[in-house]
């Protein structure tokens, strides 16, 4: 098991080494002078744009500037963006507002979404399940962002049940309904897995032999159906984790929220590459460790799974 | 399965189970489908009654009815079900919860699905003696593992189903059944998915256990003659009613039914021994399937198997590995338009021989020669040539065929992989085919969700034959058949090969099935062959003790069968 887990750590490296390398090469490899970006409108005089060249490695080839990049982070030092403030810096700052951004969806998304699938899938082709289908259909159908205004002008504009943008503190309240809005399109998903695994399983053989054993109902249904039935819910989850943490654009941009999404959008826009290559990489190392994550998981849901 | 008369009360008894009428019916989409009509039923305290009948016949229904687990589209929709003079055909969910466990028992049919995979084997114990207020402590759930016959029982508890063997899950199975001392225990083919020794441990154990406590049994079983040999009353179903109930005895030496009387013609267990005192007695049987050996003269071989061995790296921690010998230095041959059966339980090796014949997997050593010709130094076109000379049939009619494909597609693949004839040629070889095998040729652009087990093992062989092989090999080809299915199958493997002309690579863990219809017989058992030889030598003078515990562990090796049923 430890070893397994010390090789899958091991396998992080070759993944963070091959996409550094390709979203590098795509940033400085597009077509324009990246010191524009930095100068704006006005331009700057040839002797501030061979300084900034030289600060940012661009008179380097593509392989020094990239081994350059390495270097510095693997020393921790993620360099400056191109305002000159550290990116180490400006992650430090953007992700725990993310981060609490991500959980608070994902635990609504699960819990909602377990629990209204469990009821679909025991009530299978009633009026419930039949009306969770439709309406889960509905919310995997409409964009997000047509949902995120939406909510935002209902509950934040009309009803004044709470702002309707985030302010720079990143509260509980405030986040609930960007959090709500982020966790949708997923809630629909975990809530038509889990029904789908439900139906699967209550008619599975170890049920009814549970059931001959004398257990109740209820016992029935939390202890040999539900376990069995998260088992594909949970890979979602996890999933899901490594894709909420990395920002949300639109989410984060409706609401206003000050994270890795909205951080990464303008990096874009500013064409920052410093700061898109590291925003990137962070992220990718996030999704690699969530997926680890999942897979533990998994070994300790289904004890058939073990790793060696 | 008690066969003492102590603990039944004097006086007249009051049955412990009574069906009276019982008509069951589900609802589809197509409307109502009645399962079981008329059904009546009585086990008395202690008695051992068992319910025979085919796949589809309701006896699982009737019997799952009484502890009401019908699945959700069934209902019981006339009749009465009493337990103990008490009427629960309609009792409250609360009360037939009550009954569960504590004095209704069940011990279901397939010991790999029917335990929870997640939980620990302990757990699933313990459970269940405390739903039923039994004190569930570790050294509880230990004790009640150990008297199931179980092991180490203690640390056992500790692991999880998938760490078990399918023997030891069915005893896992009975202790849970029997943990709360039920009245009544519904054993629901406790062993059909189990090799035939450890079956026969199986039932023994539970004829022990069941008599020590006085528990009366529901046994539910497609073999006649299993449910001769262990119970005092036969209930025969088919077509979801009772055609036929009476002494186990009476009804196999005398059966009235024409239903009844198939089944006792064609049970493999019953046919084997019927063969076995015909053999004693002197009288000449024809019921032996297979043609006689008057195609061979005996130096025609089409497959010689010298010294196979195959050894599977087992990989262990840290990257180090073990050998395991799976098939170790196995020598047979198969003479031209015969039948060699190979015979092992589980894990003994005979799958992997198959497979290795096949060429499906490389040997490790040793050699197959087909025709002289070694196969395992085939060249990849070579082999295609072999591939189209040598065919299998699966044992599993429902994953062999792929569900996406009608028939027709089914059985013209392989034509069409090795180019043989145009469209219009292949279409009458499948027709041909399908009439060789029996079925109508309407059947050809049908799926195989829509036909039966029997029917897709047809459709098996003729995809099978669709080459015109020379050998095919049959990999349990009958094991997950009704018995009724099975002879059927048999009789027209055994039709094929005198047609034909076919040599037959038989390998299967019933040893029943090889008496009917194998010419010669490999016993195999953990890798390596213990006995060869005439199949007739075989049955009536085994040498080595493995082979002997197989016969012995035939079901209905124990009837003694008046000589005019032989």
């Amino acid at each position: 098991m430890v070893w397994y887990i010390v090789r899958r750590f091991l396998q992080l490296i070759p993944v963070f080494l091959g996409a550094t390398l390709l979203v590098y090469f795509l940033v400085f490899s597009l077509p324009g002078d990246a010191t524009a970006a930095i100068c704006g409108e006005r331009g700057c005089t040839p002797g501030v744009v061979a300084g900034l060249r030289e600060q940012y490695n661009l008179d380097q080839p593509f392989w020094i500037q990239y081994l350059l990049y390495l270097k510095g982070v693997l020393t921790f030092d993620l360099g400056t963006n191109f305002s000159g403030r550290p990116i180490a810096t400006i992650i430090a700052e953007v992700f725990p507002t993310t981060a609490k951004l991500a959980v608070m969806a994902l635990v609504i998304e699960a819990f909602f979404g377990i629990v209204f699938g469990l009821v679909a899938g025991l009530r299978k082709g009633k009026i419930f399940d039949s009306s969770v289908l439709v309406l889960s259909l509905i919310v995997i159908a409409v964009p997000i962002f047509v949902l995120g205004f939406l909510m935002q002008f209902l509950i934040g504009v009309k009803l004044q049940w709470t702002n309707p943008t985030v302010s720079g503190d990143a509260t509980f309240t405030e986040l609930l309904l960007p959090a709500v809005v982020l966790g949708l399109v997923s809630f629909a998903y975990v809530l038509r897995l889990t029904r789908t695994s439900i139906i699967e399983n209550v008619n599975a053989d170890y049920v009814r032999t549970a059931t001959a054993k004398g257990l109740s109902r209820r016992r029935v249904v939390v202890v040999h159906v539900l376990r069995n039935s998260l088992i594909p819910v949970v890979t979602f989850l996890g999933a899901d984790l490594g894709a909420l943490m990395g920002g949300a654009i639109v989410t984060e941009g409706i609401f206003n929220v000050n994270g890795v999404g909205n951080t990464l959008y303008r990096a874009v826009l500013n064409g920052d590459g410093p700061m898109v290559v590291s925003i990137v990489t962070f992220l990718i190392l996030i999704f690699c460790l969530a997926n680890l994550l999942v897979d533990l998981l998994y070994a300790w849901l289904d004890p058939r799974i073990r790793y060696a | 399965m008690s066969h003492s008369t102590s603990n039944e009360p004097t006086g007249t008894p009051q049955p412990l189970l009574e069906l009276r009428d019982l008509a069951i019916t589900f609802s589809t989409s197509n409307g109502d489908v009645p399962a079981v009509r008329n059904a009546h039923l009585t086990v008395m305290p202690g008695e051992t009654v068992a319910i025979v009948g085919e796949s589809g016949s309701g006896k699982s229904t009737t019997a799952l009815a009484a502890i009401g687990l019908l699945p959700g589209n069934g209902r019981v929709s006339n009749g009465s079900i009493i337990f103990d003079g008490e009427d629960i055909t309609h009792a409250s969910e609360k009360r037939i919860v009550e009954l569960r466990g504590s004095s209704i028992g069940m011990v279901p049919q397939d010991p790999m699905s029917n335990l929870n995979p997640v939980w620990k084997i302990g757990f699933q114990v313990k459970e269940t003696l405390k739903a039923n207020g039994l004190p569930s402590g570790p050294q509880d759930v230990a004790k009640v593992l150990s008297e199931a016959g179980l092991p180490d029982a203690a640390s056992r508890a500790n692991q999880y189903p998938h760490e078990f063997s399918g023997g030891m899950r069915q005893r896992a199975l009975i202790a849970i059944g029997l943990s709360c001392r039920p009245r009544l225990l519904i054993a629901d083919e406790p062993t059909s998915a189990l090799d035939v020794t450890v079956q026969r441990q199986i039932l023994d154990h539970l004829d022990t256990m069941t008599e020590q406590l006085g528990t009366a049994v529901l046994l539910i079983t497609h073999d006649l003659g299993l449910a001769a040999e262990r119970a005092h009353k036969v209930v025969v179903m088919y077509k979801g009613q009772v055609v036929e109930a009476g002494p186990a005895l009476e009804l196999l030496t005398n059966p009235r039914h024409p239903y009844t009387q198939k089944l006792v013609a064609s049970a493999p267990s019953i046919a084997s021994r019927r063969i076995e005192t015909a053999v004693k007695t002197g009288v000449e049987t024809h019921e032996r399937l297979a043609p006689n050996g008057e195609v061979t003269d005996g130096t025609d071989t089409v497959i010689e198997v010298e010294d196979l061995t195959k050894v599977y790296k087992i990989r262990g921690s840290w990257g180090k590995s073990t050998d395991f010998t799976a098939v170790d230095n196995v020598s047979f041959s198969i003479a031209r338009g015969t039948t060699t059966a190979v015979v092992g339980e589980s894990g003994s090796g005979k799958s992997t021989v198959a497979k290795m014949v096949l060429g499906l997997e490389g040997a490790t050593s040793g050699s197959i020669r087909f025709d002289g010709v070694d196969i395992t130094t085939l060249g990849r076109k070579e082999m295609f040539d072999f591939r189209r000379r040598v065919q299998p049939i699966f044992q599993d009619p429902y994953g062999s065929l792929d569900p996406m494909y009608n028939i027709y597609r089914t059985i013209e693949e392989p034509l069409r992989v090795h180019g043989v004839g145009n469209a219009t040629s292949r279409e009458k070889k499948v027709r041909e085919l399908l009439d060789q095998v029996a079925l109508p040729s309407a059947m050809m652009q049908r799926f195989p969700n829509e036909l039966s087990g029997g029917q897709r093992q047809r459709v098996a062989i003729a995809r099978a034959l669709a080459l015109d092989p020379e050998v095919v090999i049959c990999d349990e080809a009958v094991s997950a058949l009704d018995v009724l299915v099975q002879a059927q199958i048999l009789n027209l493997l055994a039709d094929l090969q005198s047609e034909l002309g076919l040599s037959y690579l038989f390998i299967t863990h019933d040893l029943a099935v090889v008496r009917q219809i194998a010419d010669h017989v490999a016993v195999m058992e953990k890798g390596t062959l213990v006995e060869q030889g005439a199949t007739n030598d075989v049955f009536d003078s085994p040498k080595t003790a493995y082979t002997q515990a197989l016969l012995a562990a035939i079901p209905g090796a124990g009837l003694v069968l008046p000589p005019e049923v032989a």
